[in-house]
C-alpha cells in the first residue's frame, strides 16, 4: 500500500505529485530530497533506494535522471514498490514516447490520468499499458526526439534498464502518426550486458552475461507471436559449481544458468522445441530475462601496463583488441583508468594515423579517459600516456592505479550465441506484411581489467 | 492529494506560473468561460484547467478557485471532467462547504450511461474526505458494488475503504464488509476480488483492535476455503494482485504435508516470473510452509537460489538492492547455500555503493574454508579502490572473515600488506582489524607487532585507529623496542589529542608499559597521570585518579588489575539476538529485511499492516513459546545467587563516598574479584561494543569507578522478606489475560531506569532474556521507541501463587512504571522490590 507517489527533477522540483491516502505529513518531498541529496550514513555516498525518516518509508528509483518516489507508512514489500516505480516509469514512457523532464512537464495531466488508474487509495490496480488505454483521454504532446542525445551507452542505460534505443521505439502507443495509418511493426531486441573481470595476467576471473529479450509491438489486432530460440538451448547448470570452466562447451550448446519470463509468455512447447508463444501486450516489455556464466569469448581483450620511468614519472600503455569478426563494428568505446592521486600532468601519444579517438585526463578524479568512436572487429588500438607526478614515487605504483574499465556497444553481436531463430506472427495481413525487427546488441556492464 | 495548500513555495522553474497574481488571472478567466457554450470554449477551459493543476502540483495554493472550478465543471468533455475531479479531490477537504456544491454533479455522473464516467465519479465522490458528506456516499457505493461493469465495481470496493476511513460506523452500518466478502468469493473479475481482499484486510485489521468479531473475520481470510479459492485463480490475477494473494498464503497453516506440496507445486512456476516482487512473495510462501520440514526447507533454499540471483542481475540497481537484502537474510540462516556461488557477489565497478556494500556483507557471510582464499583475494583488490568508503568496507570485511575463520594464516598476511600500502585510510582500518585479530589469535602477535612497530603514530589520525595502535603499544610493549618512547611522545602531545577514547587508551597503555619496562616508562607514566588528572574529561580524569590510587596502594595489585593475563576472545558477541533474526525472517519480503529490524521497531502500530497479523495475540503466542524453553540450569542457580546479592543494590542514587568505602581496595585481593575485575578491564581496554556478558555482579564496581557508563547504585534499602521464584514457571497467554482481568491491582510504582538499561533496550529481546534469568517471564511485549510495554509473570517458588506485571518504559525519559497484580497480595511489595532490583541490573551485565 502506497501513500504518495511523486516525481522530482534533479533539482528537487515536483514534476508530478499524487497523494493517495493523506496519511504522510506535509513536506515529504522536501524531506526526501534533502535526505537523498545530503546522504551521509555509514560512509555511503549514495542514498539507498529505501529508507525511513520519522516513520515514513521512502522508496525511490532513478530513471533518466528523475527521481520516482513512493512513500508509505506501512511495512510493505520493498521489491514490490521498487518494481512498481520502474513499471510506472515504463508505462509513462509508453504513453509519452520519450521519458524525460520536458515530456513529463508537457504531459503532466496525462500522467495524472495514468496515475489515477494505476493506483487507487494506495492499492495497485493495473500497470498494463493496454488496459490503461481506455482510461486515458489526453493526447500526448510528443517532445522533439531529435533533441535527444545520440545513440550510445548514455541513452541506452540512462534508464537503468536494458532498452533498445532508436527513433522507431520512441513513438507513443496512443499518438496517431502523421499520415493517419499506423505502421504495423514489431521490434524484438536481444540485449546482452557483459560483466568480465580480467586478472592482471589476462585470465578471466569472473564473467557473466545478463540478457533480455525485449519486445515492443505495434501490431494491430493482438495477434499471437511465436519466438523460436536455439533448439539446443539448455537451462540450469546442473549441480556443479557455476563457474566451473573445466567443462569447456565447445559443442555450441548455449547453457543458461537461469531465466524468467513475462506473464504473457506461454511455455507449452518450450521444453520440446524452445519456442515461446505470446500475445504481446502494448508497450515495451521484457519477454525473457536470462543469466549465463558459461564460458564465452570476450569481445575485447585489454592489455594495461604501468611502469615507473624515473622518480617523478611513469608510463602507461593501454592496448585494446577487438576479438570479433571484421564484419562487425563496435561503437562508442570508452576506456578509463584511475591514475595515482599525485599525478599532475599527462601527455598522450596515439598510434600513428589514429582517427576518431580522443583522450583526456580528468584532473578532478585523476582519471585517464580514452574514447574511440568505433573499433572494427579484429583490430587492435594502442594508447601511450606519460604521467608526471607532483611527489616522488614510493610503494607499488600498480597499487595506486587501475583497474582499467571499459564501456562499449556492439550492434548485431551477441556473446552468448542465444538466437531468435524465427519470429512468427499468427495472423494474415493483406499486401503489407508487418515489419519485423530482430536486433542484437551487446554492451559492457562491468568490463574490467586489473593491472 | 497533491501538494497541500500551505506547501512552502519553491522557486518555480521558468516554464511554470508563479504565484498570486497568476491565481487572480486564472479566476477571472475561469469566470468568463463558466457559462460559455461558444465553440472552442472547452479547449480554452482545458488550457485553463491545466494551468490550475500545474499550480497545484508545484505547491501553489489554488483552493480559492474552488467555486469557479465547480462552475466550469458542467461539461460533457471527459478530459475536463477528469481534471476537475482531480482538483476537487485535492481541495474538498479544506473547503467542506464548497465540496457540497460538487456532490450534485458527482451523484448525477454516478448514474451516467458510460461505465467509465460512473467509475470516475464514484472514485471522486469517495475521495472528498469530508465527514459531513458521508450520507451521500452510501447510496452510490451500494449501487457501485452491484454495477454490472467490473471497472465500477473495482472503484466501489476501494470506495468502501475510503468511506471506512471517513466514517467507520457508516461503513459498518451499511454492512459493506459483508458485501465485500460476498464479492470476493463470487466476482468474476479478479481485480474486484483483489480489491475486496485488500479492503477487508485493512478494515478488519483496524476493527480487530476493538472487536473480536472482526478479528475472527480476519482469521477467516486465511482459512482453507478462501486460500484455495484464491490459489486456484492465481494466474488470472495481475502480477500485483498475485503478490497480495501470495502474502496471504504465506500466513496459511496447511493441515498436512500433502497440502504443502500441492501448494508448492501449484506455485512452482511463479518463481520464473519476471517480476521480482512475485518471486520474493513466492519464496516467502515456500520458506514459511516448509519451516517444520527441515529437509524440504533446505531444498527450498536450493530451489529459490537461481531465480533470486537472476533478479539481482536482471533488474535495476534498486531492485538488486531489495533482492540482495533478502539473500543476505537467507545466507545468515543457511550459509552454505551460496558457498559455491560467491562470485555472484563480487562487486562491479559501476554499481552504486549501496549495492556494493550489501555484496561485501554477502561475501563476508558466505566465506568458508573452501572459498575464503578467493574471497579475500578479491576483497584485497577493492582495498585499493578509488571508492574510499567501499575500500574501507572491504578491509573491514577481510577482518570479519578473519575473525570467523579457523585458518587465518593467509588472511593475516593480507592484513599486514594493508599496513604496508601507505594509504592512510587503509592503514587506519587495518590497525583496528589487527587489534581485534590479536585479541582472538594472540599467537600471531610476533608477526603483527613487527609490522605495526614500523607505523609512525603521526600517520594515524583517526581516533579508532589511534586507539588500536596505542592498545597494541601497551599490550605488546615488551616486543616493541620503541613502545615507551612512542607513548612518551604521545603523552607529550596530550593537549592536542581531541578524542577522549584515545586519551583513555593512552593512560592504560602507559600503565601496561610501565609494568613491563618500568625504568623507561616512568617518565611517561608520571606525565600521563598528571595530564590525566588535569583532564577536563570526567572519564579520563577518573581513570587517571583510579590508576594513581591503585599504584599508591600496591604496584603488584595495580598490575593484576590493569594488565592481568588475558584469555583470547573466542567469539565476538553477535549484535542481533536470534529472536530478532527469527522475527525478521517471519517478516520476509518486507522492509524489516532491508532495515534489519522487526517492524515494531520502525512502524506505528496502526501502520504495521498485514505483516504482523494480530499484534497482541501474536506477541502472546510468540513469547509463550519463548518462555517454555527451559532456562539452562546453571544460569538459574547463578541468578539465584545474584538475586540475593542484588537486594542490597537498589537503584536510587548514592554518593561517591559510600562508593569508595563499599569497594575498598583490599577486596581486590580476593581471587574471584580480581578475575572479575580483570575481565571487565580487559573489555574496557578494548572499548569494544561487544559486552563480555559474563562479568559477575561485583565487576560493576570498577566500571563505576572508572567512570565508564556502568553506574549502578547500591544504596542500602531495607531487606525485604526473602522471596524466591520458580525459574520454570509456566503460564499460557489465555490464563494470563484472564487473570489480568480478574485480579485487582495490588501495586503500582513509578521509578527511573538506569541509562545503561535504557541503552540495552535497543535490542528488545535482551530485556526479556534478562528478566527470564531472574525467573520473571515475559508473556507479551510491544511498543515503539520511546514507549515500550511488557507483560511479565512469575511464580512464587513452591507455591501456585502467580505475579502478573505490566511494565511501561519510556526510553527517552528513562521513566518506567510497573503495575503488579498478584494472587497473594501480601507478598506483592516483596515481589516489586525483587522485580525492580532485577530490572536495575538490566544492561549492566
Amino acid at each position: 500500500m502506497i501513500s504518495q507517489f511523486f516525481v522530482l527533477s534533479q533539482r528537487g522540483d515536483n514534476i508530478v505529485f499524487r497523494d493517495y491516502r493523506g496519511e504522510v505529513p506535509k513536506g515529504s518531498a522536501e524531506i526526501f530530497f534533502r535526505k537523498v541529496k545530503f546522504w551521509e550514513d555509514g560512509g555511503l555516498e549514495e542514498a539507498p533506494p529505501v529508507f525511513n525518516v520519522d516513520g515514513v518509508n521512502y522508496f525511490h528509483v532513478k530513471v533518466v535522471g528523475l527521481l520516482f518516489v513512493a512513500t508509505t507508512r506501512v511495512n510493505t514489500s520493498p521489491s514490490y514498490v521498487l518494481e512498481l516505480l520502474q513499471r510506472i516509469a515504463r508505462v509513462i514512457k509508453d504513453y509519452l514516447g520519450i521519458l524525460n523532464e520536458d515530456s513529463l512537464r508537457k504531459n503532466f495531466v496525462l500522467v495524472y490520468e495514468l496515475l489515477d488508474e494505476v493506483i487507487d487509495f494506495g492499492y495497485v490496480q493495473t500497470t498494463s499499458t493496454e488496459l490503461l488505454k481506455s482510461y486515458v483521454f489526453n493526447e500526448p504532446l510528443v517532445v522533439d526526439a531529435t533533441r535527444m542525445p545520440p545513440l550510445g551507452p548514455a541513452t541506452l542505460f540512462a534508464q537503468g534498464t536494458k532498452r533498445m534505443p532508436g527513433i522507431a521505439v520512441t513513438k507513443s502507443v496512443v499518438a496517431t502518426e502523421p499520415g493517419g495509418r499506423k505502421r504495423e511493426e514489431i521490434f524484438v531486441d536481444i540485449i546482452e550486458k557483459i560483466s568480465i573481470t580480467f586478472s592482471s595476467s589476462g585470465y578471466i576471473l569472473t564473467s557473466e552475461i545478463d540478457g533480455t529479450i525485449q519486445m515492443k509491438s505495434y501490431l494491430s489486432g493482438n495477434p499471437e507471436i511465436r519466438l523460436a530460440l536455439n533448439d539446443d538451448l539448455a537451462i540450469g547448470r546442473g549441480q556443479g559449481p557455476v563457474y566451473g570452466y573445466r567443462s569447456s562447451t565447445g559443442s555450441g550448446v548455449v547453457v543458461l544458468d537461469d531465466c524468467n519470463f513475462h506473464e504473457s509468455v506461454r511455455l507449452d512447447s518450450f521444453e520440446v522445441d524452445r519456442t515461446l508463444s505470446l500475445v504481446p501486450p502494448d508497450g515495451e516489455f521484457p519477454v525473457m530475462n536470462y543469466r549465463m556464466t558459461q564460458e564465452f569469448k570476450p569481445p575485447f581483450r585489454i592489455n594495461a601496463l604501468i611502469e615507473e620511468a624515473g622518480a617523478h614519472k611513469a608510463e602507461v600503455i593501454l592496448k585494446v583488441r577487438a576479438e570479433f569478426a571484421s564484419s562487425i563494428t563496435a561503437n562508442t568505446i570508452k576506456v578509463q583508468m584511475p591514475l595515482p592521486k599525485y599525478t599532475n600532468r599527462v601527455s598522450f601519444e596515439l598510434e600513428p594515423g589514429a582517427s576518431g579517438q580522443t583522450t583526456d585526463f580528468k584532473e578532478a578524479n585523476k582519471r585517464l579517459e580514452w574514447n574511440l568512436k568505433k573499433v572494427v572487429g579484429g583490430c587492435e588500438h594502442t594508447l601511450r600516456a606519460k604521467l608526471s607526478f607532483s611527489q616522488e614515487l614510493h610503494g607499488n605504483i600498480t597499487k595506486e592505479s587501475g583497474p582499467v574499465s571499459m564501456t562499449f556497444t556492439i550492434p548485431m553481436y551477441n556473446a552468448s550465441r542465444l538466437q531468435v531463430k524465427y519470429l512468427q506472427i499468427a495472423k494474415k495481413y493483406g499486401t503489407h506484411e508487418p515489419y519485423r525487427w530482430v536486433r542484437y546488441v551487446t554492451q559492457a556492464n562491468s568490463y574490467v581489467a586489473r593491472i | 492529494m497533491a501538494p497541500p495548500p500551505a506547501h512552502p513555495q519553491r522557486s518555480p522553474s521558468p516554464s511554470q506560473p508563479s504565484g498570486k497574481s497568476e491565481v487572480t488571472d486564472l479566476r477571472s478567466q475561469l469566470r468568463q468561460l463558466a457559462g460559455s457554450r461558444a465553440p472552442g470554449a472547452d479547449d480554452a477551459k482545458r488550457d485553463l484547467f491545466k494551468k490550475v493543476i500545474s499550480n497545484m502540483t508545484i505547491g501553489i495554493d489554488v483552493s480559492s478557485l474552488f467555486g469557479e472550478m465547480v462552475m466550469c465543471s458542467a461539461t460533457s468533455d471527459i478530459v475536463l471532467k477528469k481534471m476537475c475531479y482531480l482538483y476537487v479531490g485535492n481541495y474538498a477537504k479544506v473547503n467542506p462547504d464548497l465540496a457540497l456544491l460538487t456532490i450534485n454533479f458527482l451523484q448525477r455522473d454516478c448514474k451516467d450511461d458510460d461505465p467509465m464516467i460512473r467509475g470516475l465519479a464514484l472514485r471522486s465522490l469517495c475521495s472528498l474526505r469530508v465527514a459531513n458528506l458521508v450520507e451521500y456516499l452510501v447510496g452510490p457505493l451500494g449501487s457501485g458494488l452491484k454495477d454490472n461493469n467490473s471497472y465500477v465495481r473495482t472503484v466501489a470496493v476501494i470506495g468502501v475503504v475510503k468511506l471506512y476511513h471517513i466514517s467507520a460506523s457508516t461503513c459498518l452500518d451499511a454492512d459493506f464488509p459483508a458485501t465485500l466478502k460476498h464479492l470476493m468469493l463470487n466476482d468474476p473479475d479478479t481485480q474486484v476480488v483483489a480489491n475486496c481482499l485488500s479492503a477487508l484486510q485493512e478494515i478488519w485489521t483496524l476493527e480487530s483492535t476493538s472487536s473480536e468479531e472482526a478479528a475472527k473475520e480476519r482469521e477467516t481470510l486465511v482459512s482453507k476455503p478462501v486460500i484455495y479459492y484464491l490459489l486456484n485463480r492465481i494466474k488470472e490475477f495481475s502480477e500485483w494482485a498475485q503478490c497480495l494473494v501470495l502474502e496471504l498464503v504465506a500466513k496459511y497453516i496447511p493441515s498436512d504435508n500433502s497440502e504443502i506440496f500441492d501448494i508448492m507445486n501449484l506455485l512452482e512456476d511463479r518463481l520464473q516470473h519476471a517480476n521480482g516482487a512475485v518471486v520474493l512473495a513466492t519464496s516467502k510462501v515456500f520458506l514459511h510452509l516448509t519451516l517444520s520440514m527441515a529437509d524440504v526447507h533446505q531444498q527450498v533454499y536450493e530451489r529459490i537460489k537461481a531465480p533470486l540471483l537472476t533478479q539481482v542481475s536482471a533488474g535495476s540497481p534498486e531492485q538488486s538492492y531489495a533482492v540482495l537484502s533478502h539473500l543476505h537474510l537467507l545466507v545468515m540462516r543457511a550459509p552454505y547455500i551460496f558457498s559455491s556461488d560467491y562470485k555472484h557477489f563480487y562487486c562491479q565497478y559501476n554499481e552504486p555503493s549501496y549495492v556494493k556494500k550489501l555484496k561485501l556483507e554477502m561475501l563476508t557471510a558466505v566465506a568458508n574454508e573452501s572459498n575464503t582464499y578467493d574471497i579475500v583475494t578479491e576483497l584485497c583488490e577493492y582495498a585499493a579502490n578509488v571508492d574510499i568508503p567501499i575500500a574501507r568496507e572491504s578491509i573491514r570485511a577481510v577482518g570479519k572473515i578473519a575473525l570467523q575463520q579457523y585458518d587465518v594464516n593467509a588472511i593475516v598476511d593480507r592484513l599486514l600488506q594493508f599496513l604496508e600500502m601507505e594509504k592512510d585510510y587503509v592503514t587506519c582500518e587495518a590497525l583496528v582489524l589487527v587489534k581485534d585479530l590479536l585479541r582472538k589469535y594472540p599467537q600471531w602477535s610476533q608477526d603483527c607487532i613487527a609490522v605495526v612497530g614500523n607505523i609512525s603514530s603521526k600517520n594515524v589520525q583517526e581516533p579508532k585507529a589511534k586507539a588500536a595502535l596505542i592498545w597494541m603499544l601497551g599490550e605488546y610493549s615488551q616486543d616493541m623496542p620503541d613502545a615507551p618512547y612512542v607513548l612518551e611522545s604521545l603523552v607529550e602531545n596530550w593537549d592536542e589529542e581531541h578524542s577522549a577514547e584515545v586519551r583513555l587508551h593512552l593512560l592504560t597503555a602507559v600503565m601496561k608499559c610501565f609494568f613491563k619496562r618500568a625504568p623507561e616508562t616512568q617518565k611517561a607514566l608520571g606525565a600521563g597521570l598528571a595530564a590525566g588528572l588535569a583532564d577536563f574529561h570526567q572519564d579520563v580524569h577518573d581513570r587517571a585518579l583510579f590508576y594513581y590510587r591503585l599504584l599508591q596502594y600496591k604496584v603488584s595489585v595495580a598490575e593484576s588489575v590493569v594488565n592481568p593475563p588475558k584469555q583470547a576472545v573466542s567469539v565476538f558477541a553477535d549484535s542481533q539476538s536470534s529472536e530478532i533474526k527469527d522475527r525478521i525472517f517471519d517478516e520476509f519480503n518486507s522492509l524489516s529485511v532491508i532495515y534489519q529490524k522487526p517492524s515494531y521497531m520502525f512502524t506505528d502500530k496502526e501502520h504495521r499492516g498485514t505483516f504482523e497479523f494480530s499484534d497482541e495475540l501474536a506477541n502472546l503466542t510468540i513469547n509463550a513459546e519463548a518462555g517454555d524453553s527451559a532456562v539452562p540450569a546453571q544460569r538459574v542457580e547463578a541468578n539465584d545467587n545474584d538475586l540475593l546479592l542484588s537486594i542490597t543494590e537498589k537503584e536510587e542514587g548514592r554518593d561517591a563516598a559510600s562508593n569508595g568505602s563499599a569497594y575498598s581496595a583490599p577486596s581486590y585481593d580476593g581471587a574471584s574479584a580480581t578475575s572479575a575485575a580483570s575481565q571487565s578491564l580487559a573489555d574496557l581496554a578494548f572499548s569494544s561494543t561487544s559486552g563480555s556478558g559474563q562479568a559477575p555482579a561485583s565487576s560493576f564496581a570498577i566500571d563505576d569507578l572508572l567512570g565508564l557508563d556502568f553506574s549502578v547504585g547500591a544504596a542500602a534499602t531495607p531487606t525485604p522478606p526473602p522471596l524466591s521464584l520458580n525459574p520454570k514457571a509456566v503460564l499460557d497467554p489465555g490464563t494470563f489475560q484472564q487473570k489480568w482481568r480478574q485480579l485487582p491491582l495490588s501495586l503500582s510504582e513509578d521509578f527511573s531506569l538506569s541509562p545503561q538499561g535504557v541503552a540495552a533496550l535497543a535490542t528488545s529481546n535482551a530485556l526479556l532474556r534478562h528478566m527470564q534469568s531472574h525467573s520473571i517471564h515475559c508473556i507479551a511485549s510491544g511498543g515503539q521507541s520511546p514507549n515500550f510495554k511488557f507483560f511479565f509473570f512469575a511464580q512464587k517458588a513452591e507455591s501456585a501463587s502467580i505475579y502478573l506485571v505490566e511494565l511501561l518504559i519510556n526510553s527517552s525519559s528513562a521513566k518506567s512504571q510497573i503495575k503488579i497484580k498478584a494472587d497473594d497480595q501480601s507478598t506483592s511489595q516483596a515481589f516489586s522490590t525483587l522485580f525492580q532490583s532485577a530490572l536495575s541490573k538490566f544492561g549492566t551485565a
